[in-house]
């Protein structure tokens, strides 16, 4: 059983990857100047030119590019190639309904699905298994990269897509899955469903599961590899780099490789900007090294983690970072969609309502709730119970619309919701995702 | 004539409708009628009070409230008295939105307040057949 996708490069010497590195980044800046003004105009503000950048190294003279560069450029700005290059969009939601329209030419999309594909034989994947995406299919990253990589490293592949829990599992016993991807919650609750149809966890033919999209814990894990009986992995990406695959766990389970032949990543200092060394905890930054239609140079992901360059015993020598810790920014990740506040602020002022909410996240058998309290206007309210709960529904209609996940809305008197120091606390989430 | 109805928002939660109750007690009104309408996360408390305005400063501090016009009428105390009116209502073709029932204390009597929507019309359904409801002024005398 082959032990790497693409062993020469999976197994590199740190020269070699910073010679892989230090070529690319030269190329790609020089291309970034030249086809992208969006980007051009940030370098030209810093005073930087393409010929600063001669080496990996010189990455940190380069700007920042954050989510509002990203709002600020929709949908072409900071396209790297002629549309006419592109053969794909991919999509998350973002604030203020605008969302973040990612461009992939056939390399990127071959590249993305090279990196999936290590990350599924990382997992013990080889052209004898049978894997099962039940990842979301269509914008979302998750089902279309985990998909590509099933077929590169030449599994028969279940395109199942997320939901309808019953056909998955139909699939999966009379298909014999032995690789499933999806959401760690959705995983948990394949697993429990299973348990209630009597399924013990060795009656699956599962020996690994590829899991990603949002955060989990260790004991979490746990809990997914008993219900299973597999071994869980762990995958990261974003949209804004390509998907899931930027890195992925190995057997070791102590982090996850980051494909850093494609993807340079530093820790930043989130309030200055400053460049930590490797060790420390701080923002994660990421810079596609060779994507050709969505280019981006030092994206500021907002997740806070940490990097570590250890040698680990899989015997892959890309660097390892750590389960995201946490956000810089407002964000949240339920059910695997990114929210943030300032999305159901904008229904509610669009609706109507004051600006006063309070957003109450948790957990409940391994699925992600959303509960969003709303002060009612005094104008608003009515004698009759059914036009109350007429409003609420058609709230929770519009936050469906926003958000992409539909939470429960939940009117309270005005004045309600508990101030501290003259400000609402405006989420509060009782998940304890980070360990 | 119609009578005015105070509806007031009451979270379900524990405490919030002794609240609601406290800061109508402590403004020295008396609750003539009421009743709940209660769902998972919220109830409106349906009163009728012998002082709307103070009513409506006592409550307006902490939550929502808004004035309805209701019908109220007495009825006989004895089996059909309640059918009687209904079917006043149901034969000129008006929906009820709820109801509830309380006695007076001056003459023990039943009484029973009706919302709908269109209160002349339930009014006038009512009178012709010879139904009265009564106002501001006979709820006073109750």
């Amino acid at each position: 059983m082959a032990k790497y996708y693409q062993p020469e490069i999976e197994t590199a010497s740190r020269e070699e990857i910073i010679r892989i590195q230090n070529e690319k980044i030269v190329k790609q800046v020089k291309h970034v100047y030249e086809n992208v003004p969006y980007y051009r105009n940030l370098m030209d503000e810093k005073g930087v030119k393409p010929e600063d950048i001669k080496s990996i190294d010189d990455i940190k003279k380069l700007p920042f590019l954050t989510k509002n560069d990203l709002r600020e450029a929709y949908p072409y700005g900071l396209l790297g190639t002629d549309l006419k290059n592109c053969v794909r969009i991919q999509s998350t939601s973002g604030t203020t309904g605008k969302r973040v329209v990612a461009f992939y030419t056939q390399n990127d999309i071959e590249l993305w699905e090279e990196c999936c594909a290590r990350a599924i034989v990382a997992a013990g994947g080889t052209e004898e298994d049978v894997c099962q995406v039940c990842y979301g299919y269509g914008l979302f990253t998750g089902g279309p990269g985990l998909n590509g990589g099933s077929h590169k490293v030449g599994c028969l592949t279940l395109p199942m897509s997320s939901g309808n829990t019953d056909r998955q599992i139909q699939f999966m016993m009379d298909l014999g899955s032995t690789i499933i991807c999806c959401t760690p919650s959705y995983a948990a609750y394949i697993g429990e469903t299973l348990a209630e149809k009597g399924y013990k966890p060795e009656a699956n033919k599962l020996k690994a599961g590829i899991f990603g999209a949002e955060p989990w814990t260790e004991e979490m894990r746990r809990s997914i590899e008993k219900s299973l009986g597999i071994k869980a992995y762990d995958i990261y990406g974003l949209t804004e780099t390509s998907g899931p695959g930027v890195s992925f766990e190995c057997e070791e389970q102590t982090g996850m490789h980051i494909n850093e032949d494609h993807f340079y990543a530093e820790i930043i200092d989130p309030e200055t900007g400053e460049v930590l060394p490797e060790g420390s905890k701080g923002e994660l930054v990421f810079t596609s090294l060779d994507k050709e239609g969505f280019p981006l140079l030092r994206y500021r992901t907002r997740d806070i983690c940490v990097l570590t360059r250890k040698k680990c015993s899989c015997g892959r020598t890309h660097v390892k970072m750590s389960k995201p810790m946490g956000r810089s920014d407002d964000m949240m990740i339920i059910r695997g969609v990114n929210v943030f506040p300032s999305q159901i602020e904008t229904v509610l002022l669009n609706e109507g309502y004051s600006p006063n909410y309070q957003i109450l996240v948790d957990r409940v058998n391994n699925t992600d709730t959303l509960d969003i309290n709303v002060e009612l206007n005094p104008d608003q309210f009515s004698d009759k119970v059914a036009e109350i709960q007429a409003r609420e529904k058609a709230l929770e209609s519009a936050m469906r619309t926003m958000l992409g996940i539909g939470p429960k809305v939940h009117l309270v008197a005005p004045k309600s919701i508990v101030r501290s120091e003259g400000k609402a606390v405006r989420v509060i989430d009782n998940r304890k995702l980070h360990d | 004539m119609a009578i005015k109805q105070l509806s007031v928002f009451v979270e379900n939660k524990q405490g919030k409708l002794v609240d609601t109750v406290r800061a109508i007690s402590a403004a020295d009104i008396n609750i003539r009628a009421m009743s709940i309408a209660d769902t998972k996360d919220f109830g409106i408390l349906r009163l009728i009070v012998s002082d709307n305005e103070k009513a409506i400063a006592a409550l307006n501090e902490n939550t929502v409230v808004t004035t309805t016009q209701v019908i109220a009428v007495k009825m006989d105390d004895k089996a059909g008295a309640l059918c009687n009116i209904l079917s006043a209502l149901s034969e000129s073709g008006i929906d009820v939105e709820y109801m509830y029932a309380f006695t007076a204390s001056a003459d023990f009597g039943a009484y029973v307040v009706v919302r709908v929507d269109d209160v002349a019309a339930a009014e006038k359904a009512l009178g012709d057949k010879g139904i009265a409801t009564l106002n501001e002024t006979d709820m006073k005398k109750l």
